[in-house]
């Protein structure tokens, strides 16, 4: 294998991810961290950033960049106290911008925090009982689980294996606690039993299932378990491996990949198959190209027989052939339902997962009235995010109904009530003005083009029709376009690749239709397209398949299925 | 004018005389003056010259005049200069001295003395007249009957104190026993409108004082005086705005403006802490407001001091429209106008009086108080216009032939519309390639060391971050190796940290050695230069001992706080007591190690 990457050389060189972050930090002179331990900060789940909006202004002013950070949660399953809720709410407010960012792994994200109060804002973390280790990184990420709240009782047994496994596969090192608590600084040469010294060439994802919905997308992780429920009790996993979304342009060795199905394990063998996929692509994976290190390209270089046999020996025990299983949805699935314990769990679509007031817009205010009421009235409530940058009320007594609806319908928290499907479904990443690597506006753009595809619909007369749209400012795909029935890719400004034909429940990709056009164009030909769909489309066929059967596009097989 | 004056007998062997004679007969005037030049020029190859005109003639108090000047940016230099030109033009024997180089013990001898001062700070005197004026004021002052005076004082009479330093020393002088030559002589930013009549008067007296002697045996260089006599705010060289950067982010309350000025052509060569002299025209829209105000017609022609232009021309050109001074208020109060006018005059309101110079544009006072104007009047009761400074914010060694300015803009609100200040909005208004009107004003008093393997301390905050951009270029591009510490402060770091990009690049290529900032209002409690300088104290002393010279630019209150800070940490560091501290301060700025440039 050629040279490993310089990212390598730091992290080896960092005594477990301190580097010289505290120095860093102290440095009055600059807004910004030594450009090594920028890369450090990931693992400690913050990001360095600047406001893309006013660079240049500042560059001809001679300003440095206007250098912020997010800090992001490590919050397995998206579950969370409505008192931690509060404590978030009070952090981003006192110390961030632009509220608080549900994000499309189940966390929150806050933006626009100054290096002078990252220390204070990640202590306001630590005090609430969270915190943001590995959030971002070459390393195991927040772990996904399905939010069904209809079956409370597997939904717990879930929650708590992704919970137990994101602890065991965390970072062993202090250095978090040296560096934003007040932690004596240590020599840092506590052991990395899993991770090892250089930790993972790469990011690594794992999610959990529970069909019928696949809201986690569970062919875009790395490793994908999809509960398999017999007679009402959970009796373990399907495992799927090496998905991912992430591709560059114009590099054709990059590609969004379906994970794909190797086996069954029982819910006592999670960890230790964890485990051996995570120190098998530790072990194996492409530490000199970064754009060709994830799991994915390991198990396509290796073969799959190969990755499955060596899984199987890391773990002493062979793999149960797949069962069988059926994702009918992906959508979260809003308003009021009643748990299976009684209790009553209220949907909210929080649109592009920012929760901000702005503009007349008061999402803040209403999640902390809401939040502050459950900690005082029902503490073992909780706040759900979804994959879907969405949020759940679980747990509400019935009592309280009444009283959180109020709440949610004064604060612009009750769109599923007016809202259209594709109002409900769209996901759209941060992009600009924060992201470092977006080339195209996403989060930004939605206000303003949403309405003009759903006139669309309107106008063909398929209004409230269910057709997943997703947009991403850059083909690394954080709003996992790939798997969406309708995708934009930024590409430059105003300009994105537009795909179509993936399946409404995230098993098939979708395939690029038009490179490179701007809105009027992307409207042009999607007016053209569901005038078709809307006549000539079968009874209850959703927009994706019709894509794929008509033979607009081609989507691509399952590698498994083309090997 | 030409000399036809016997040459003189000192000090060359006659055979010398003789060629020197045949040489110089019917020579005009100019090739006098060049061939003086030459010979300075030679002589200083000898031996560097003091300041040519800084003479010691032997010959005794009582054939000798004495011009002393204290000066601060360099008017009261120059009036006395020309002065003291004019005198040894007239036969006189004459030496040209600042305050600071007066050898104070022979005041006591001293016969015919004047004295050319201004006023600065907030009635504080200029920075190298304050050991002379302590010597005057004190109880070791000696009796002077035997001496002759005058003073002339230049001040600015938008401020509170006017002139009260010269007034201050005129009275002195006389309490001394001192005899007055001339009542004492105030001169306004308009300086030469006093300056000259008070010269001509001066030199009246000086001659009947003193029994007329040869020329003396020292004249000026040619560079001198060509330079006396070059660009002036008189005669401003027309120079073209290469940049105009905003530098601080949007959302910062203060628009700082980066401008790059192109000297070429003007001859012009300054050296790191001068300033540049800004020739400015009135906002458009507040010369109309003035004339909509007073209901008067800009065209029409208006005549003063036999000078005749359009009304209009006079307000934007020709005239002080934003600097509010005495006569303007002195003229209202005359008017039938309310009492409260009136009222602002008298001794007692002082304080009132200063904050409306303050804060008071003359557009202000006239609308509020309606009388009836002639443009005639109204010209009469405004100022000529004054000149700004700008210290330059760039070295030659890297700029060539641009200056480089570092302009606060003035602009504010009122309820009667937006107010500018006349230079700064000129300034920050020009677009690139428009022209402006400039000169050079020296600053003797605020150079770096010498040598360059001294130490530096540079306070700068806000805009008086200016010349020390200047200082950090010029010593790297002659390779000093002293070090360079910068302590700058402004009210937040994200959008007011001038130059920030530049001062990290020095830090890393090792220009810069040293930056301590004071963002004031990033945190609850408010920080400034002067708190980091208590907090740094050993340090600061530390380099002070080791030679370090101090530099402190930037607004006049600031530079009193850290001059008090500066007092404490000798006081601490150096283990003395307040006393032993003000003379260690006083040290300093006899051995030109601590230099101010405020305003
Ligand atoms: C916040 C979030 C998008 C959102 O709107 O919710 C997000 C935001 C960013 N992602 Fe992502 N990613 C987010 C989910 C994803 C997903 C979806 C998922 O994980 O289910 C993907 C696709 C799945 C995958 O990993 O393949 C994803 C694939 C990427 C990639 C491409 C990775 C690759 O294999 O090529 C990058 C770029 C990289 O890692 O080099 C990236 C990088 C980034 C960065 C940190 C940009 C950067 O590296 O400088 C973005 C920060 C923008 C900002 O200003 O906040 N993000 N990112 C999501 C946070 C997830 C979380 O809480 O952990
Ligand atoms: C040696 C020296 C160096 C200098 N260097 C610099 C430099 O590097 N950079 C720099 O920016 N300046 C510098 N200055 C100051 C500069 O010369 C001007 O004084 C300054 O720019 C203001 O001039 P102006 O013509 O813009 O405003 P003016 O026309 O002189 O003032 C306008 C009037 O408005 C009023 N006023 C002003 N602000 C307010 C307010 N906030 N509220 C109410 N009333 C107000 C006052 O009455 C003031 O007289 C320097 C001064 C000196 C003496
Ligand atoms: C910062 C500053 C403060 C001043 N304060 C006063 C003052 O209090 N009273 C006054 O009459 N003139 C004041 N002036 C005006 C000067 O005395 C006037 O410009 C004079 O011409 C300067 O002469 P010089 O160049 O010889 O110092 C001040 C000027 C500056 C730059
Ligand atoms: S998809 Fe691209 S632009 Fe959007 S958040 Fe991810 S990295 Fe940024």
């Amino acid at each position: 294998m050629s040279e490993p990457s310089d990212l390598e050389r730091i992290k080896r060189a960092s005594r477990h991810l301190r580097g010289t972050l505290r120095e860093s930090l102290a440095e009055p002179v600059t807004g910004a961290l030594h450009a090594d331990d920028v890369q450090l900060l990931k693992f400690h789940g913050a990001y360095q950033q600047d406001d893309r909006d006013v660079r240049e202004a500042r560059r001809l002013a001679r300003l440095e960049p206007d250098y912020s950070f997010f800090l992001r949660l490590r919050l397995p399953g998206g579950v969370m106290s409505p008192a931690q809720w509060l404590a978030m709410d009070a952090m981003a407010q006192r110390y961030g911008a632009r509220g608080l960012r549900l994000t499309t792994r189940q966390t929150i994200q806050v933006h626009g925090i100054r290096k002078v109060d990252l220390r204070a804002a990640a202590q306001a973390i630590h005090a609430c009982g969270l915190d943001t280790i590995a959030a971002c990184g070459d390393d195991n990420r927040n772990v996904v689980a399905a939010v069904n709240p209809l079956l409370s009782r597997v939904h717990a047994q879930i929650f708590e294996q992704a919970q137990a496994l994101s602890l065991h596969l965390r970072p062993q090192s202090r250095a978090w606690h040296e560096t934003w608590l007040d932690e004596p600084p240590t020599d840092g040469n506590e052991p990395e039993p899993l991770l090892g010294d250089a930790y993972l060439p790469r990011k690594f994802k794992i999610g959990f299932a529970v069909p019928p919905d696949n809201d986690v997308d569970v062919y875009s992780q790395d490793v994908g378990l999809v509960t398999i429920i017999e007679n009402g009790a959970l009796s373990g996993y399907d495992v799927l491996v090496g998905g991912g979304m992430g591709a560059t342009h114009g590099n054709a060795g990059t590609y969004p990949r379906l994970a794909s199905p190797i086996g069954f394990i029982t819910p006592d063998q999670v960890v230790a198959l964890a485990e051996a996929a995570l120190t098998l692509q530790r072990d194996h994976g492409d530490r000199s190209d970064r754009a060709h290190a994830r799991f994915k390209y390991t198990v396509d270089d290796r073969g799959l027989g190969w990755t499955k046999a060596e899984i199987e020996r890391r773990t002493g025990f062979a793999l149960q052939p797949s069962r069988d299983f059926a994702f009918t949805q992906r959508g979260d699935r809003f308003g009021w339902r009643e748990g299976g314990d009684g209790r009553w769990h209220l949907g909210l679509r929080i649109p592009f997962g920012r929760v901000h007031d702005s503009e007349g817009i008061a999402r803040q205010t209403g999640m902390r009235e809401i939040a502050a009421l459950l900690a005082e009235l029902a503490p073992d409530a909780q706040i759900r995010l979804t994959p879907n940058q969405n949020a759940f009320v679980a747990g509400v007594p019935a009592n309280l109904r009444e009283r959180v609806d109020a709440m949610a319908g004064a604060h612009d928290l009750a769109l599923h009530r007016a809202g259209s499907r594709l109002a409900l479904n769209t996901i759209a990443c941060v992009a600009l003005p924060t992201c470092g690597l977006a080339m195209a506006e996403s989060e930004r753009w939605m206000p303003a083009f949403l309405p003009k595809l759903q006139a669309l619909l309107d106008k063909h007369g398929v209004c409230n029709e269910p057709i997943d749209l997703r947009i991403s400012g850059c083909p690394n795909g954080c709003s996992r376009p790939y798997l969406a029935e309708v995708a934009l890719v930024g590409k430059a400004p105003g300009r994105y690749n537009l795909m179509l034909g993936g399946d409404h429940r995230g098993q098939r990709m979708n395939a690029l239709y038009r490179e490179n056009i701007t809105e009027p164009d992307i409207l042009d030909v999607l007016d053209e397209l569901l005038a078709r769909f809307a006549t000539e489309r079968e009874a209850g066929e959703r927009f994706g398949d019709f894509m794929a059967r008509t033979g607009v596009v081609t989507p691509p097989l399952p590698r498994e299925a083309a090997a | 004018m030409s000399v036809t004056a016997p040459l003189p007998r000192l000090p060359l062997p006659k055979d010398r005389m003789q060629h020197l004679e045949r040489l110089t007969q019917d020579l005009d005037s100019a090739s006098l003056w060049w061939l003086s030049g030459y010979a300075a020029g030679l002589a200083c190859k000898l031996a560097p010259a003091p300041d040519a005109l800084e003479m010691r003639t032997a010959a005794e108090p009582t054939t000798r005049l004495t011009i002393v000047y204290g000066s601060q940016t360099g008017n009261a230099k120059r009036v006395a200069t020309q002065l003291a030109r004019q005198a040894e033009a007239a036969g006189l024997s004459v030496r040209l001295l600042g305050t600071d180089a007066y050898p104070i013990r022979e005041l006591a001898t001293e016969r015919l003395l004047y004295l050319v001062i201004s006023t600065q700070g907030d009635g504080d005197p200029p920075d190298d007249a304050r050991g002379f004026i302590d010597f005057l004021a004190g109880r070791r002052a000696p009796k002077l009957d035997a001496l002759s005076f005058a003073v002339l004082g230049l001040g600015d009479s938008s401020y509170p104190q006017f002139c009260v330093i010269g007034r201050k020393l005129d009275a002195r002088l006389a309490e001394l026993g001192a005899k007055r030559l001339l009542g004492f002589a105030e001169a306004d930013i308009d300086v030469e409108t006093v300056a000259g009549p008070w010269a001509q008067d001066a030199l009246v007296r000086a001659r009947e004082r003193l029994e007329v002697l040869a020329p003396a045996n020292n004249v000026t260089p040619l560079r001198r005086h060509v330079e006396a006599t070059a660009w002036s705010a008189a005669r401003p060289f027309k120079a073209e705005v290469l940049a105009n950067q905003r530098i601080t982010a949007e959302g910062s309350r203060k628009d700082v403006r980066h401008l790059e000025i192109d000297l070429s052509g003007s001859g012009l060569e300054y050296e790191p802490g001068d300033a540049l002299g800004v020739v400015p025209r009135n906002p458009e829209p507040l010369v109309d407001a003035v004339l909509h105000a007073l209901h008067l017609d800009g065209e029409a022609a208006v005549t003063h001091a036999d000078a005749t232009h359009p009304l209009r021309e006079w307000l934007t050109s020709k005239r002080e429209l934003t600097r509010l001074g005495r006569p303007l208020v002195a003229a209202l109060a005359k008017r039938r106008g309310d009492a409260a006018v009136k009222t602002l005059l008298h001794p007692e309101n002082g304080e009132a009086l200063r904050r409306v110079l303050e804060t008071q544009q003359p557009i202000d006072l006239l609308q509020r108080h309606a009388s009836e104007w002639t443009g005639e009047a109204l010209v009469a009761a405004l100022r000529p216009p004054a000149p700004r400074l700008y210290s330059i914010a760039s070295s030659r060694a890297s700029v060539d032939d641009e200056a480089h300015l570092t302009v606060a803009h003035v602009e504010y609100a009122t309820e009667t519309g937006t107010r500018w200040g006349a230079a700064s909005h000129w300034l920050a208004t020009r677009a690139e390639g428009d022209t402006v009107e400039v000169y050079l004003e020296r600053n003797e008093r605020f150079r770096l060391p010498a040598d360059p393997d001294r130490d530096i301390i540079m306070i700068g905050p806000g805009t008086g971050i200016a010349p020390f951009r200047a200082f950090v270029q010029q010593r790297a591009a002659i390779g000093a190796r002293g070090r360079n510490w910068l302590l700058f402060g402004n009210p937040h770091f994200r959008s007011d940290f001038l130059y920030q990009v530049e001062w990290q690049a020095a830090l890393k290529n090792g220009s810069l050695h040293r930056l301590d900032l004071a963002f004031s209002r990033d945190q609850s409690e408010k920080t400034y230069v002067q708190h980091k300088l208590r907090e740094h104290g050993r340090d600061v002393y530390a380099w002070l001992e080791n030679g370090a010279h101090l530099y402190v630019c930037g607004a006049t209150t600031m530079a009193r706080d850290v001059e008090k800070a500066l007092r404490d940490v000798i006081v601490q560091a150096g283990a003395r007591d307040a006393e032993a501290a003000d003379e260690y301060i006083v040290a300093l700025r006899d051995e030109r190690r601590y230099a101010r440039d405020v305003y």
